[in-house]
């Protein structure tokens, strides 16, 4: 998916320079700038009240922006109550009627539309096959597990063949395994159907692993929004760095930049190589980040312009696929190294002092919060 | 090492079985009675808890309505008071007047009456019986009754001549048929029946048949009462269950009002208000929507009845309605929207269905409330609001009729059963949510 293609501005849902507040004091959403293209896969990530639920039901039409305009295939629909937008929408706790067996929830929006009931039979199973559940119709909610009514929450929401489906955190209440299985699932579907999907998780393996693009909320604004590896390899800044995987972090002054890299004082007084990202001037405060992945304590993997520093082993953790190794670094103990559980990897004892390094590329000095 | 011993062990006895087969726990007790055992404790703490209530229930409860249920049939009076006079008329064949010896036997009945001390005479409650299915019975008894020590034989020309109604076959008709221990005669007067001169049961003259009718007024009041509570319980109930809990206490507040209202003052808020030159028809008068005299009569009848009775028991209606809508989520609503329903759509098709066990369970509340209602129609209904509880009180309180209280009392306490068992089939009691 072209990531470029996200910014245009005409694109299929757009979000143009809305504000939301709910008390007229405080604005839940600041300012909010946003095109999602055709077919996309767009995924709002952030952490708890950061405004996720609040942008999609503007867009589903249940709150109402307090400034500017959502357009949706170039018509602003301020305006158009909910059950005129013809949108697809899962929700959190599946809302499926309980008084309605399966069939025949997911014949409600059919009938309201008034489709012949042939039609609608039609129309429901193979709705229903395309979640493999064709063999259910006739059970309530009420008799199928939690992953059961999520394929038919999912189902209901795309019988009536709506272009744009919006889910809010769907997989929220099922555990890890079925969880990563209906994230494929929904992404197969999705790709399929050719739908555009906009989709609000917290859960950062679920928004990189679906999306084409993710758009990182935080305090009612978007902190970043780009594709997932683009999301996990170069964040923006350091909120994004810190939410998105697992991150090492080193705060330190600026003592130098010379194009697309910058020498850092570590508050331990070391001096460090890193690409400068969020930073523009020396003496300037910065957050260097590191991915544990991107550590090494193996001189012979890193190339000859990599940066070596000093390390005290912590602790040593045994995880099966990889070791993690805690180190005390430049006055920071919770600096972690992640290695790969290989036949020549070193496992280091604690309280052994070893050198450890990372390309510089790799290091990027990131604004400073506070 | 010591771990693995132990669970093996235990894996041992989890599988002993005794000589016959049963299951035992390590200390070669069967499983069955050492559960036995351990739960018996715990069925007696319960026992204990709810003890008292049951005692309460069965005392104030279960043992009245028993009560009532027996002296609707229970008929002692005249077989206390004429053993012999019964047994006499055994030789009757119910047509004209019995011959001497069943007057002889009455008279020793009434002589032997008289030595008796005060309190235990049956006299007295046989004129009273006798009344019930004889008007006039009960002063014919007690005059005679005065004369008896004078009276000589022939006996037969002395009680006639003493009072003329012993000389009427329709008296004996009545002490043979009556004379038993047991009777159904309340309930055939329950249902506006009388006994023929030949004991067949047949209808009463139409101007003295009011039972059923009442019966039928009854449920249709109670009718009329559930649907307007329902009218006017559904919307508040469903306003109270959208707004935030601390608006949603307060205005609750002020449905439950009425019970926390003296009803005496409510009822003479409701006279001020209803009656004709109360303030809704002067302010009707005086708006000129209706002229003066076209006021309406709301009060001392059923008018007055329906709208103090919708006031009363509007409660017992929201109640459960607006437990019941709170549980609902809004996303519901949202979902049916979302899913291309208009507004009202989605209230018909996915809300409403969804409070229907509150509605059941308001619905059969204040349906049985009102069905057996009796202070409030009492108050306000004058003669056309009165309702079937109002006339069984008039037999308790006023003409003394115990026995027909206590048949009317039954078939109402019957109807409803009847009514909640049918609710029951129909609906489902467990899909009930009082509250
Ligand atoms: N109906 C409402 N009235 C007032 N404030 C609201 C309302 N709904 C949400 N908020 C506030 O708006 C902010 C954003 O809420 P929102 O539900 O959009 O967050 P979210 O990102 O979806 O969070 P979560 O991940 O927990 O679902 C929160 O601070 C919340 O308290
Ligand atoms: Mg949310």
């Amino acid at each position: 998916m072209n990531v470029v293609a996200a910014q245009h501005s005409d694109g299929f849902v757009v979000y143009d320079g809305v504000q939301k507040s709910y008390d007229g004091e405080t604005l839940v959403v600041k300012d909010l700038n946003l095109s999602v293209a055709r077919g996309e896969f767009l995924t709002m990530l952030g952490p708890s009240g950061s405004g996720k639920t609040t942008c999609l039901m503007m867009l589903a039409g249940f709150e109402t922006a307090t400034s500017g305009e959502i357009l949706l295939d170039g018509k602003p629909i301020n305006s158009v109550p909910p059950h005129k937008r013809g949108i697809g929408m899962v929700f959190q706790n599946y809302a499926l009627f309980p008084h309605m067996t399966v069939g025949e929830n997911l014949s409600f929006p059919l009938e309201v539309r008034g489709m012949g009931k042939s039609d609608r039979e039609k129309n429901v199973m193979r709705a229903l096959d395309m979640v493999q559940m064709g063999a259910f119709a006739n059970r309530r909610p009420a008799q199928l597990s939690g992953g059961q009514q999520q394929r038919i929450a999912l189902a209901r929401a795309l019988v009536f063949e709506p272009e744009l489906v919006l889910m809010d955190e769907p997989l929220g209440a099922l555990d890890k395994q079925l969880r990563e299985h209906m994230q494929f699932e929904i992404t197969r579907l999705a790709h399929d159907l050719g739908i555009t999907t906009v989709y609000v998780t917290h859960d950062q393996t679920e928004a990189l692993t679906m999306s084409d693009n993710v758009a990182v909320f935080e305090d009612g604004r978007i902190q970043q929004l780009a594709p997932p590896d683009v999301l996990y390899e170069e964040p923006r800044n350091s909120f994004v760095a810190q939410f998105i995987g697992e991150n090492n972090t080193i705060d330190g002054v600026v003592k130098e930049i010379r194009g697309d890299t910058c020498v850092v004082q570590l508050d331990g007084g070391v001096l460090i190589d890193a690409k400068p990202v969020n930073v523009s001037k020396v003496g300037e405060r910065t957050r260097v980040s590191i991915r544990p992945e991107r550590v090494e304590a193996n001189k012979e993997r890193l190339a000859d312009d990599a940066h070596m520093i000093k390390a005290e082993v912590l602790e040593f953790i045994y995880m099966g696929d990889v070791f993690r190794t805690r180190l005390k670094v430049a006055g920071n103990e919770n600096f972690v190294m992640k290695t790969r559980n290989a036949p020549d990897q070193v496992r280091h004892k604690p309280g052994s002092m070893i050198e450890i390094g990372w390309m510089p590329q790799d290091c990027r000095a990131l604004d400073c919060p506070q | 090492m010591a771990i693995q011993s132990a669970t093996s062990e235990e894996g041992a006895v989890g599988t002993a079985t005794d000589s016959r087969g049963r299951l035992v726990t390590s200390d070669g007790t069967p499983l069955r009675r050492a559960l036995e055992r351990a739960n018996r404790r715990r069925k007696l703490t319960a026992l204990a808890l709810v003890a008292p209530l049951l005692a309460f229930i069965l005392i104030f409860f279960a043992f009245p309505i028993a009560q009532m249920m027996w002296r609707s049939v229970d008929n002692p009076q005249i077989v206390n008071a004429l053993p012999r006079t019964l047994v006499a008329l055994e030789d009757w064949n119910g047509q004209g007047v019995p011959d001497e010896p069943v007057f002889a036997a009455l008279h020793a009945d009434m002589m032997e009456d008289l030595d008796r001390p005060r309190r235990e005479q049956a006299i007295g409650p046989l004129g009273i019986r006798l009344n019930y299915e004889l008007s006039a019975a009960r002063s014919a008894i007690s005059r005679t009754a005065r004369n008896v020590p004078d009276f000589d034989a022939p006996y037969r020309d002395a009680f006639t001549d003493a009072h003329r109604l012993w000389g009427q076959p329709e008296l004996w008709q009545i002490i043979k048929r009556e004379g038993r221990p047991l009777t159904l005669s309340y309930y055939v007067a329950a249902l506006d029946r009388e006994y023929d001169a030949e004991g067949n049961i047949v209808k009463r003259p139409e101007n003295r048949q009011i039972y059923v009718s009442l019966f039928g007024r009854t449920l249709a009041l109670s009718l009329a009462i559930t649907a307007m509570t329902f009218l006017l319980g559904f919307p508040i109930a469903y306003y109270l269950s959208t707004l935030p809990m601390r608006y949603a206490n307060l205005l609750m507040i002020a449905v439950l009002l009425p019970f926390w209202t003296s009803l005496l003052v409510r009822t003479s808020a409701w006279i001020v208000l209803l009656q004709q030159q109360g303030v809704i028809n002067n302010a009707l008068v005086g708006m000129g929507f209706i002229n003066d005299d076209g006021r309406f009569s709301l009060i001392y009848n059923q008018t007055g009845t329906i709208i103090a009775m919708t006031h009363i028991l509007l409660p017992f209606m929201v109640l459960p309605l607006y437990s019941v809508m709170r549980t609902i989520p809004p996303t519901y609503l949202r979902a049916a929207k979302s899913l291309g329903a208009t507004p009202w759509t989605a209230f018909r098709r996915v809300y409403f269905p969804q409070t229907l066990p509150g509605i059941g369970a308001g619905g059969v509340l204040v349906f049985i409330i009102s069905i057996g209602y009796y202070i409030t129609p009492a108050l306000v209904s004058g003669q056309s609001g009165r309702m079937i509880s109002n006339e069984i009180a008039r037999h308790i309180q006023q003409s003394l009729n115990w026995g027909l209280a206590a048949a009317l009392g039954t078939m109402l306490l019957v109807g409803v059963l009847v009514l909640y068992w049918l609710y029951n089939r129909l609906v489902g009691t467990d899909s009930l949510k009082f509250g």
